[in-house]
């Protein structure tokens, strides 16, 4: 054995580091560090970007050990569902436990992109003094800190370049954090402040945009009126992604004059989004741009169709359209004949609960985008009514299609010509789509469309499923096909012990299965605990029936979440989390 | 067409549709579909009487409970039928194939719920929609009433910013600015329901305790203690201070029965924007989400009822 490698140990360990650094997917990595012990060495040894894709998976510190190089870390947390609030607020996803073995370890950390977790600000100040080099803070759907804690990194660290806060929940205790940025720092390439509820100090903004020469990302969060964009933008001509603050203000020529020249001088603009209450009298004021636009999201833009319409088929070049469906059919049609390069497309519920004006956004805007847009590949489509028929052209008409995500707003709902379920349509799409990857299910559902997924959706790896199957046959079909599925999410469905005993071990090759409001026992999860020692088995319990390790086997679990991991139970859990 | 039948097909293990009994079939009268009208049994009557208001007994969680009965909107007070009261047409009941599993999925103390639905709540008098039953291609733009959508826990599956922006189908003009702010109740575990609460023309929100309080007098003392200092600070410096005096008192008093300068105002489990005080104490408790004190000269142009309505666009 030893002799066939003995070519490879001729090289040092610096040439092979070199070798490796060549490969930039986690994957090669991965599959490198597998070849022979040495290679397995060297490369983690020298890995400089690693991707945890749950942050239970592994202890930090045994984490930190195993890669002590690494530049650049992804950390993600809560599941999937925790967007929707079907997690537990106390659940856990607590960074605390990472950041400090980070300090310890990696001193070098440049990178640091936290999804789903709860960062506290001690988190936030330990971040801020312990890396002298960082450079990257991305903290995406994340919750648990202050604008005191973006005080501390704002006011430490020197050579920021990046500040992230997509989707976060963001507590405004510090007025004006923003001014903690010294004089001078001058690094920042990209801010994302979108989701802040407060006041942000404009002129304070306006002063570090100036003498940050390098800005191309500025994302403002809604509190920033119109007239100080303009005075933004001509301080930072060079930008190539704005989110707008509130895109509306009395009704002003002049304003709109400056508004227009302002954006008509960043040539550079690829990636328009914000529009917060937006006014019909600016936005024309964007129609200049359109054309260089590769992404524009107007999924705030609570305007009508006419308006979107006039902004949209200006946009001959858009690859990403995140819009509402106040865009309607009609809108789509113009999309399909105006964004010939289009890929994703994402259309959100105006009204996802009171239907209170009828939106005309219907299975013909779906339709009409698969027919026009060639290079589509990813869709996520809310609407309220749907057929087999629209989506057996749609996977006709885009067998390319990487991620499906349709949800049909109300649950079962039939296919409203034949009344039917609508397994054929997405059994049509999966067996069209050989390189799908993400599917979301909706609809009214029976154990048909799982056969199907099962045995044709060979290159899945994120299945969301709410309200659908006959049984368990529906989880068997699942867990014994779908070769690469790596997450699965179910909620609502009659899925129960069986299939997953069955399947225990495709467990372990999953990152992680979710099932609420499905017809498991407490037996069965603490007959594959047993069985699988490499998985923690969370069942979440909310209505306190008492401590769960007193309950019956055959005590219905509410939520369960299994992980494979290798860091043994955790032990942050809360009262209504328990590792069985 | 037997559409109940078909998910019951027997696959021979237990399914959540078998636990409930008493399951009806009813016509819909909008054309050949059936729906699944669940009657309440005298039982199930007595749970959710008890249930009514703050989520008490084996419930664990403070926010309200998968059965408590929500909100009672301005527009709709006449149509709130009290549980129990079986129609027999289609606006009798939402629409509860989910219903059950509401039942079974108790939502998490989760931050802005959409959670509960409620036996014989909704919002206007709005039949389902769904399909189309008579086939016409495109929307439905029947003057049939429409659905208000069953308020599944997380579901449609949309972040919570998204629940609350309004369509803004006709008005682009003259509509009070609202302070743009998504914010969950963020529940302590057993500690308190702490909700945020802001006021018109104040920059910086508050946050008060409402299990604190009993009665919507305490509650709105509380307001006043809370914002007394800011507002009093925002004014002109050069007012003097018994005018400064004289105009906080006037802000604070009347709140609850718009005869003041400012009117409390809430915002519920379904986005829906009310006045304090038309509730019972114990059922605004469970629903609230967050407080806001509006001018009062803001009100009339406020929708109450079916529309949404977190950031609205003013334009003059």
């Amino acid at each position: 054995m030893v002799g066939r490698f003995r070519w490879a140990a001729m090289f040092p360990d610096e040439v092979w580091e070199h070798v490796f650094s060549f490969l930039t997917s986690d994957g090669d990595r991965n599959a490198a560090a597998l070849v022979c012990r040495n290679w397995n060495r060297i490369e983690r040894r020298s890995r400089k970007r690693v991707f945890v894709g749950n942050c239970y998976s592994v202890a930090p510190t045994v984490a930190v050990r195993l890669f002590p190089e690494v530049r650049a870390a992804v950390i993600k947390g809560k599941p999937h569902f925790a967007d929707f609030n079907l997690v537990p607020s106390d659940w856990g996803g607590g960074a605390e436990a990472w950041v400090e073995a980070m300090a310890e370890g990696w001193p070098n950390l440049e990178e640091l992109r936290f999804k789903r977790m709860v960062v506290s600000d001690d988190c936030l100040d330990l971040i801020a003094r312990s890396f002298k080099n960082f450079k990257v803070l991305s903290l995406v759907s994340c919750d648990g800190f202050s604008t005191s804690g973006l005080a501390a990194i704002a006011a430490n660290c020197r050579h920021l370049r990046e500040l992230n806060l997509r989707e976060s929940e963001v507590e405004e205790t510090c007025l004006n954090w923003i001014s903690h940025f010294p004089e001078p720092f001058t690094s920042l390439v990209a801010l994302d402040i979108a989701c802040l509820e407060g006041e942000v100090n404009a002129s304070i903004l306006e002063r570090l945009i100036s003498r940050c020469s390098n800005i191309m990302t500025l994302r403002l969060n809604h509190s920033v009126p119109l007239e100080r964009l303009v005075g933004l933008l001509q301080r930072a001509p060079q930008l190539m992604d704005l989110g707008t603050g509130k895109f509306s203000a009395r009704h002003n020529p002049q304003l709109f004059s400056r508004l227009e020249s302002a954006i008509v001088g960043c040539k550079n603009l690829r990636s328009l989004s914000g529009f917060w209450e937006p006014g019909l009298t600016y936005l024309p004021a964007v129609y200049s741009i359109c054309e260089g636009l590769t992404s524009l999201n107007l999924n705030y833009a609570t305007v009508q169709n006419p308006e979107l319409v006039k902004i949209i088929s200006r946009c001959k070049n858009l690859r990403r359209l995140l819009v509402m469906d106040l865009i309607e059919d009609s809108g789509l049609v113009a999309v399909a004949s105006s964004c010939k390069l289009l890929q994703e497309l994402r259309v959100f519920p105006s009204d996802p609960y009171d239907a209170a004006e009828p939106v005309s956004l219907t299975e013909h805007g779906l339709v009409a985008v698969s027919a026009g847009c060639p290079m589509l590949h990813s869709v996520l489509y809310f609407c309220r009514q749907m057929t087999n028929a629209a989506l057996l052209t749609v996977a006709k008409n885009r067998p390319n299609l990487t991620c499906f995500r349709l949800c049909i707003i109300e649950p079962h709902t039939r296919d409203y010509v034949t009344q039917e379920p609508l397994d054929t349509g997405f059994s049509a799409i999966v067996e069209s789509c050989k390189d799908l990857r993400r599917l979301s299910l909706s609809g009214l559902l029976t154990d048909l469309v799982f056969k199907s997924i099962g045995a044709s959706a060979n290159y899945l790896e994120m299945l969301s499923i709410a309200f659908a199957g006959d049984g368990d046959m529906g989880l068997h079909y699942i867990l014994s096909g779908c070769k690469n599925l790596r997450k699965l999410e179910i909620r609502d469905c009659p899925f129960g012990d069986k299939p997953l005993l069955q399947n225990a071990s495709k467990l372990e090759t999953m990152r992680s299965l979710w099932m609420s409001s499905c017809s498991v026992t407490l037996g069965a999860c603490r007959q594959l605990a047993r069985a699988m020692p490499r998985l923690n088995v969370e069942v979440i319990n909310e209505s306190g029936r008492g401590p769960l390790a007193a309950q019956p086997d055959n005590c219905p679990v509410e939520k369960l979440y299994i992980y494979r991991t290798i860091a043994g139970p955790r032990t942050d859990t809360p009262q209504c989390v328990w590792t069985v | 067409m037997e559409g109940e039948d078909v998910k019951n097909g027997g696959h021979g293990c237990p399914r959540l549709l078998d636990l409930i009994p008493n399951e009806r079939v009813v016509q819909d009268g909008g054309g050949g579909r059936r729906r699944t009208f669940r009657r309440l049994d005298a039982s199930e009557e007595m749970k959710l009487e008890l249930r009514l208001g703050l989520p008490g007994g084996d419930l664990e969680e403070e926010e309200s409970s998968a059965l408590s009965l929500g909100f009672i909107s301005k527009a709709s007070r006449t149509s709130i039928r009290v549980f129990g009261a079986v129609e027999s047409t289609n606006e009798g009941f939402q629409h509860q194939e989910t219903g059950f599993f509401k039942l079974q999925s108790r939502a998490g103390t989760e931050k802005e719920h959409k959670t509960t639905w409620a036996y014989g709540e909704f919002e206007q008098q709005q039949s389902l929609e769904k399909e189309k039953a008579d086939g016409t291609a495109g929307p439905s733009t029947s003057t049939q009433t429409r659905a208000a959508a069953v308020p599944v826990v997380g579901w449609p599956p949309i972040r919570s910013f998204r629940k609350n922006l309004a369509t803004n189908s006709t008005k682009q003009t003259v509509e009070p600015e609202t302070r743009s702010i998504v914010e969950e109740v963020k529940l302590e575990n057993n500690k308190g329901l702490l909700v945020k609460i802001n006021m018109d023309g104040i920059p910086i929100g508050r946050k008060v305790d409402l299990k604190a309080y009993d009665s919507y007098e305490k509650l709105s003392n509380a307001v006043e203690d809370l914002f007394l200092g800011l507002f009093e600070a925002q004014k002109d410096i050069s007012a003097n201070a018994i005018q400064k005096d004289e105009e906080a008192k006037r802000a604070f008093t009347g709140l609850m029965d718009g005869s003041g300068d400012y009117t409390l105002v809430y915002e519920d489990n379904h986005g829906h924007r009310m006045l304090v005080g038309d509730v019972p104490w114990e059922m605004f408790v469970s629903t609230v989400k967050r407080l806001r004190v509006l001018k009062s000269s803001h009100l009339s142009s406020l929708r109450f009822g079916s529309v949404c309505r977190k950031r609205t666009v003013t334009e003059c």
